[in-house]
């Protein structure tokens, strides 16, 4: 069951990593990551039943860091909103030189 | 485990939850409305919950609906929704036919190399490194998690006040509008 729950967990990261380089939409890429984060998460979850409730503590530690991510990355996209009128990752290019 | 019919039942409905999560995620990756996209993920994590749950992990369960399912997507939505996004725009945010292509390559050869790490043989001591598994027999599930929180960790878990103190002001100053004179 560990052995499938690792599957999965590896299944749903490349999902999200398939959405981040293929989706332009920075709304739409965030959550990606946050895919990304709860793929991790089950694969702490599962190995959390092998080796003690540390990843479950690390687990609780990965979902405040993504809280802060998701607070602080939507206020960038709030604050680039109002200097372009677009999310679109195509018309954020203000460091590209 | 003592009808003969529970591992079954339990295998079934980890599977069923498994294939939920994937089916979601991959409706979340290719929906163009983004209410819609965060709708799929909210799917998503609802059957992640319920595998942490199956796993004997609850408490991680119930924390993955309160703070993913209930905080962080809406959120998401919150903004979606005060920018005014919730329509799927005309032109397409996919990139190109060559970036489709190239972002479906890179994740199918990701997707292979981690199934290779986690298939081979090799001895999982030497990736994870061996802990023994204390037990605590009267700490019940929380307690366990509790113990090593508040024990092994604290230092960590005051740090993580810290950082979202910090998100909560970076949040703050960042969202702020600022005087178009200044």
């Amino acid at each position: 069951m560990i052995a499938e729950a690792l599957t999965l967990s590896a299944v749903l990261f490349a999902i999200g990593v398939i959405g981040v380089l293929t989706r332009r939409n920075a709304i739409i890429v965030f959550m990606c990551v946050e895919l990304m984060l709860n793929a991790v998460n089950l694969s702490f979850v599962a190995l959390s039943k092998l080796y003690g409730a540390t990843g479950q503590v690390f687990v609780i530690f990965v979902m405040t860091v993504a809280a802060a991510e998701a607070a602080v990355g939507l206020a960038i996209i709030i604050s680039i909103f109002r200097h372009q009128e677009s999310v679109n990752l195509k018309d954020i290019n203000l460091l590209r030189g | 485990m003592q009808n003969e019919f529970l591992p079954l039942l339990y295998s079934f409905h980890f599977y069923l939850f498994g294939l939920i999560a994937i089916a979601a995620a991959l409706a979340f990756v290719t929906r163009k409305s983004p209410v819609a996209a965060a709708m799929w993920l909210v799917v998503t994590m609802f059957a992640l919950a319920a595998l942490y749950v199956m796993m004997d992990a609850q408490f991680i369960g119930v924390m993955q609906v309160l703070v993913y399912a209930g905080a962080i997507m809406v959120v998401f939505l919150f903004v979606v929704m005060l920018l005014n996004l919730g329509h799927p725009s005309e032109i397409s945010d996919m990139r190109g036919k060559w970036g489709r292509i190239f972002g479906g390559f890179v994740g199918l050869a990701l997707l292979a190399e981690v199934l290779t790490l986690t298939r081979n043989p090799m001895d999982l001591r030497l990736i994870v490194p061996a802990i023994p598994a204390s037990v605590n027999a009267t700490g019940g599930i929380i307690g366990n998690v509790a113990g090593s929180l508040f024990h092994d960790y604290l230092l960590a878990f005051e740090l993580t006040s810290v950082l979202l103190l910090i998100a909560i002001a970076g949040a703050v100053v960042l969202g702020k509008k600022r005087n178009a004179n200044s």
